[in-house]
């Protein structure tokens, strides 16, 4: 296990140096580099000054250098339109999107092993079929025009709920309720065929022989070892939730780290992306260790 | 009313399928008395697995469908009573084991805790489980009991497992033990302690046994009346003595001849030349030697029997003279020449002349290639052999060769049976002519009956065509019909080496005697005095 | 010769269509599922010439004219939109750019992907090392946000968005390729055309890539929706495909802020979306079954009994 964990760390550290690289030269092979910093309006002098103060006329190995040294002390530069270190402006966006994607994924997690647990063991029956409907649509629903189709109805006509922002409880429904929906329908499928498959195992029958009871049977014998695939899907849906909640933030002005990063976008804040695409990128590799870790509380085999 | 232990009524149980309904068992009554073995022997597709599954109620339904029939114990109808009735007394009343303990123990669980859920399932306390099942681990002879209760089922060795299978399933002291193929996947040694200490059990118990098995020689250690199951049906029921002996019905005297060892046995012939001459053979992975300096030679048109159990590095052999695998040391000489430092292309060109046949021919054969092109293959490889206008006939004869019809071309192989897979993978090896053909378990997952058939058609090709086999198996009595010479391995080394006959007649070494006593006799009456010579061994 | 395959082989073809047909048929939804795709596929190949023109006037009249009134002929079905241009023909208009794009990129992943995964999966450990980290540096960024910061730095025209969009989506494919062929390769029957001489090519091509490609299709058709609704969502964000190029994205970008006056300019667009991507969920889960073997008589019993 210690090994798989440091096996874990070596692959994602050079994949982390990976991104770096990639990001590097991005930025300055793409083009002139002070056209992504400046404003589009910037005079010619203003770019001037801008490269010799970045350093932006050296040979790109030094560039390179400075820049890996750079991150490497966790200096990602200032914000260039909110004059406060970009890597203060990301961590506080973080912690807004680390709550919306805890509230969501724990709401996610419970929902689809209980209906699909469900569903799987009713397989066939009409909450099967409801629940196989269900999850097709959340799989297959574009988020935007769901969040549109919810504001109209839920805000402008209901009034229930508010449009934007963060400030009371009403606020967090329905960006939850939105985020819920992809991440439900694929966990559910897979929770569904996971359980059929470990109903349908030997172990399963060796139990009925055993003469186990049936809650004992689905929610002792089978579910532990149908998770093991349903986690690493978790896993997926879940860093995809740390960082792309963009189009949900965007449509209800929530400040999280996805809107942060469309706003640095059109603002041309350069170094805000730098710094939020390494904090999601480090978010995601802590995730995926506490992945491997459930993964082997859960299955004695990979343990040794 | 009924004073045996349990009784099966006029059972009959179809199924569901693509094909439409299958009846799987049909007016099937047999019953069992306490401390009675009963054998219930069928080839796969018998349906001699489906009135256990009944009696556990582990047939679901859909797709299963109880037609007809009672099964009648305690004075119950099984069939009558409520799911939660039948839960009752699975485990404390009738218990199962099973094939392929892996897969039927959970893997994420400890054996301790799952040995304890058998008695916890049923409302004793979890204190009485734990002692009960330190208790039960200790009777069926596992090292250090109190440790291997909290190890898990994927650290234990094959045997070890069914053991604790049995202990699990005994923790209740049920009257009635079901084993459904119990020792089918375990070497022959640890399948005779297997068999020994489930006679013990009973004894010790006084328990009921139902052992449903295809091995003859199983029948024939432990049961004291027999079923013969063939296609749903009984077709014949008695002491195994009598049937052997003297069966009824042609199925069944089927079965009887065509189990293996009892052969004229082969003589070699020392004046051939050899052709494949291996040379200090070796393989590692790691720290672990598969295969630790193995020499021998095989002469033209001779058949070399491997033998051994699992682990023992038989089929390393097949795979390194084929380069399936890198070796990590020694040489095989393949007329003189070296083959494991040839370049890819020079053995592009000895493949023809060394071919292999699989074990398993469900997965030897691509399934979605026909047959046609599964044996025209090997000419478009070696675009030299036979030009393509000629490859349809060769085709063709080849199958007629193998006792297959040339319609058979065009059909995919999941179209045919087991045995009929197996010869398209023979005529697929036929193909390029080869010198040498080398067979891995190519007859073990076969039933006895196309078992027979297989090794006769290998044994007719080899006459016809000279060609020389390594023959590698488990099963010692195949190799006693179908080689010349016997190589015996364990854990990579050569332990001995002989004619056939010398090998079974008169076995020089220690482990290949207790190899040989360990093998199972399919005549009652010598299995007995087998068992008693083994014990006393 | 040739003559003679011919004959063989083609009464075989047909029965395998129509088997095809008969098990589509044998699950409704998919069967419906399909109608519909392959009339969004008819849109996106000839609607552009048959409707083009028509699409793109503007008519002040009908300025957010509202939908199932047939004054102003039937393109206005389904209502006009900001310019007064008709919906329906902006929707059948706009499914060439939508299908395109998604297509181009689901084409270039799977070939990219594929190819990768089967050397990642054949060859020996260096290979499948370098390829498994690069799969995981894309991996390590959610696809929507590397392809906001890849058209932040590119200009976004259709062949960006396609290379974007399918470089985010190469490691389903390379690792679910690198998967299946380390399985398949360990089969025997690989190891007996092994055993028989083959190359490593003819062991690819002929041996491997067969038993992959069902898994292949069936994540590419579950795949492309989701490319859909990825370049759908950029679309909306305003840095996928700019006007006056259509998707059925954009169409929704532009009809939000009509939202509360004119909600079908928003609503009619995200329907086809959405039910666009529920009929490739559905063929997809439906080729799940169809393809496997083991899998297929569920479908072949209720083929028969509509017979």
């Amino acid at each position: 296990m210690k090994n798989r964990i440091g096996q874990r760390a070596i692959s994602s550290l050079i994949s982390l140096f990976g991104l770096v690289i990639l990001v590097f030269f991005l930025s300055r092979l793409t083009g002139d580099p002070s056209a992504l910093f400046l404003p589009v309006d910037a005079s010619e002098s203003m770019r001037e000054n801008f490269r010799e103060l970045h350093g932006l006329n050296d040979p790109l190995l030094v560039q390179f250098g400075h820049y890996v040294g750079d991150l490497l002390r966790g200096d990602f530069g200032d914000s260039l339109r909110r004059a406060r270190p970009a890597l203060d402006v990301v961590l506080e966006a973080f912690v807004w999107t680390l709550q919306l994607a805890a509230i969501t994924m724990t709401l996610v997690t419970i929902a689809a092993i209980v209906v699909g647990s469900i569903a799987a063991f009713k397989v066939g029956s009409l909450f099967d079929r409801a629940a196989s409907l269900l999850s097709l649509i959340g799989a297959s629903a574009p988020d935007f025009w769901i969040a549109i189709v919810a504001i109209v109805v839920f805000s402008l006509q209901l009034g229930w709920l508010p449009t934007s922002g963060t400030g009371t409880v009403w606020h967090w429904v329905l960006p939850i309720t939105i985020l819920f929906l992809r991440p439900f329908g694929l966990i559910l499928q897979v929770v569904r065929g996971s359980m059929l498959t470990a109903l349908g195992s030997a172990y399963v029958k060796t139990a009925r022989a055993k003469g186990v009871k049936n809650n004992r049977l689905i929610f002792v014998h089978t579910l532990r070892n149908a998770m093991l695939p349903v986690i690493t899907v978790i896993g997926d849906q879940a860093a995809a939730l740390l960082n792309g909640a963009v189009i949900v933030e965007t449509i209800f002005g929530f400040p999280g780290v996805g809107k942060l990063m469309i706003d640095a976008i059109l603002q041309r804040d350069f170094n805000v992306i730098l710094a939020a695409i390494m904090v999601t990128a480090l978010a995601i590799f802590i995730m995926n260790l506490l992945i491997d870790l459930a993964y082997a509380i859960l299955d004695p085999r990979i343990r040794t | 009313m009924t004073d045996h232990l349990l009784e099966v009524r006029n059972l009959s149980v179809r199924f569901h399928t693509a094909q439409g309904f299958v009846n799987a068992v049909n007016d099937v009554s047999w019953h069992l008395d306490r401390g009675e073995t009963l054998a219930i022997l069928g080839e796969s597709g018998s349906g001699k697995s489906v009135s256990s599954s009944a009696i556990m109620n582990l047939i679901d339904c859909p797709p299963g469908e109880i037609t007809s029939g009672e099964i009648l114990f305690d004075g119950q109808d099984l069939l009558q009573l409520d799911n939660e009735a039948r839960r009752a007394l699975n485990g404390k009343r009738i218990a199962m084991i099973f094939q392929d303990p892996m897969s039927h123990f959970n893997p994420v669980y400890t054996v301790g805790w799952q040995i304890e859920e058998t008695v916890t399932a049923h409302g004793r306390p979890a204190a009485q489980a734990r002692a009960r099942a330190l208790e039960l681990v200790k009777r069926v002879g596992i090292p250090d009991p109190e440790g291997a209760l909290n190890k898990y089922p994927h650290e234990f060795s094959g045997g070890q497992r069914q053991r604790l299978m049995i202990a699990m399933a005994l923790a209740l002291k049920p009257d009635i033990l079901i084993a459904d193929e119990p020792t089918t996947a375990l070497d022959v040694t640890v399948q005779a302690e297997v068999l020994t200490l489930l006679h013990e059990l009973q004894d010790e118990t006084g328990m009921g046994l139902v052992l449903i098995t295809h091995d003859l020689g199983v029948v024939a250690d432990v049961a004291d009346r027999l079923v013969v199951m063939e296609k749903g049906c009984i077709v014949e029921t008695g002491r195994p003595h009598d049937i052997y002996h003297n069966a009824q019905h042609p199925y069944t005297r089927k079965l009887i001849a065509a189990a293996p060892g009892k052969g004229v046995m082969r003589q070699p012939d020392p004046s051939a030349a050899p052709i494949l001459c291996v040379q200090g053979l070796q393989k590692s992975y790691g720290t672990f030697h598969a295969l630790s300096g193995v020499t021998f030679d095989v002469r033209r048109g001779e058949t070399l029997a491997v033998v051994g159990e699992s682990g023992s590095g038989k089929s390393t052999i097949a795979r390194l003279v084929l380069r399936l695998e890198s070796s990590s040391g020694g040489k095989a000489l393949w007329k003189g020449e070296d083959l494991l430092t040839k370049t890819p292309k020079e053995m592009s060109k000895v493949r023809r002349e060394i071919q292999m046949v699989f074990q398993d021919p469900t997965q030897s054969l691509n399934p979605k290639m026909t047959v046609f092109q599964i044996i025209s293959e090997a000419w478009a490889i070696h675009r030299d052999v036979l030009p393509k206008d000629k490859w349809r006939a060769r085709v063709e004869e080849l199958l007629d060769q193998v006792g297959l019809e040339a319609g058979h071309a065009e059909r995919y192989p999941h179209q045919f049976s087991g045995g009929q897979r197996q010869r398209i993978a023979i005529a697929r090896a036929l193909a390029l002519e080869p010198e040498l053909i080398i067979c891995d378990e190519a007859v073990s997952a076969l039933d006895v009956s196309i078992q027979a058939q297989v090794i006769e058609l290998l044994g007719k090709l080899r006459d016809d065509l000279g060609i020389a086999f390594i023959f590698i198996a488990h099963d010692l009595p195949v190799v006693r019909d179908f080689a010349d010479r016997v190589l015996v391995m364990k854990s990579g080394e050569i332990v001995e080496d002989g004619s056939v006959e010398q090998i079974f007649e008169a076995p020089r070494k220690p482990y290949t005697k207790r190899l040989l006593a360990a093998g199972l006799d399919p005549d009652p009456a010598v299995q007995k005095q087998r068992r008693d010579a083994r014990l006393a061994l | 010769m040739s003559e003679h395959v011919a004959a063989t082989v083609r009464p075989h073809r047909k029965t395998v269509f129509g088997r095809f047909i008969s098990m589509l048929w044998a699950d409704k939804f998919a069967f419906f599922a399909t109608t519909f795709l392959l009339l969004v596929v008819l849109c996106a190949l000839i609607g552009p010439s048959l409707l083009e023109d028509v699409a793109g006037k503007q008519n002040l009249r009908a300025r957010n004219a509202p939908p199932f009134v047939l004054d102003r002929g039937w393109v206005y079905f389904l209502g006009g939109d900001a310019l007064g241009r008709p919906l329906f023909a902006r929707i059948v208009v706009a499914a060439q750019n939508t299908m395109m794009v998604a297509a181009g990129a689901v084409a270039l992943s799977i070939t990219i992907g594929a190819t990768l995964g089967l050397i990642a999966g054949y060859l020996g450990r260096w290979p499948s090392e370098i390829i498994m980290r690069f799969a995981d540096v894309i991996m390590s960024f959610p696809s929507l946000l590397l392809a906001v910061i890849v058209l932040y730095i590119l200009e976004p025209s259709v062949g960006n968005l396609i290379i974007v969009l399918a470089i985010t989506r190469i490691p389903i494919y390379l690792r679910t390729t690198r998967a299946e062929v380390l399985e398949v390769r360990e089969r025997m029957f690989v190891q007996a055309a092994q055993v028989m001489g083959a190359s490593s090519g003819r062991i690819i091509f002929r041996h491997i890539l067969p038993m992959i490609f069902p898994t292949l299709v069936t994540i590419a058709t579950l795949d492309f929706a989701f490319v859909m609704l990825a370049e759908s969502a950029l679309s909306f964000l305003g840095i996928g495909i700019q006007p006056p190029e259509i998707t059925w994205g954009l169409m929704v970008s532009q009809g939000r802020q009509y939202l509360t006056s004119a909600w079908w300019l928003a609503f009619w667009p995200g329907l086809i979306i959405i039910l666009t991507t529920m009929s490739l969920n559905l063929l997809s889960s439906w080729m799940r079954t169809a393809l496997d073997p083991t899998q297929r008589w569920r479908l072949e019993i209720g083929g028969k009994s509509n017979d």
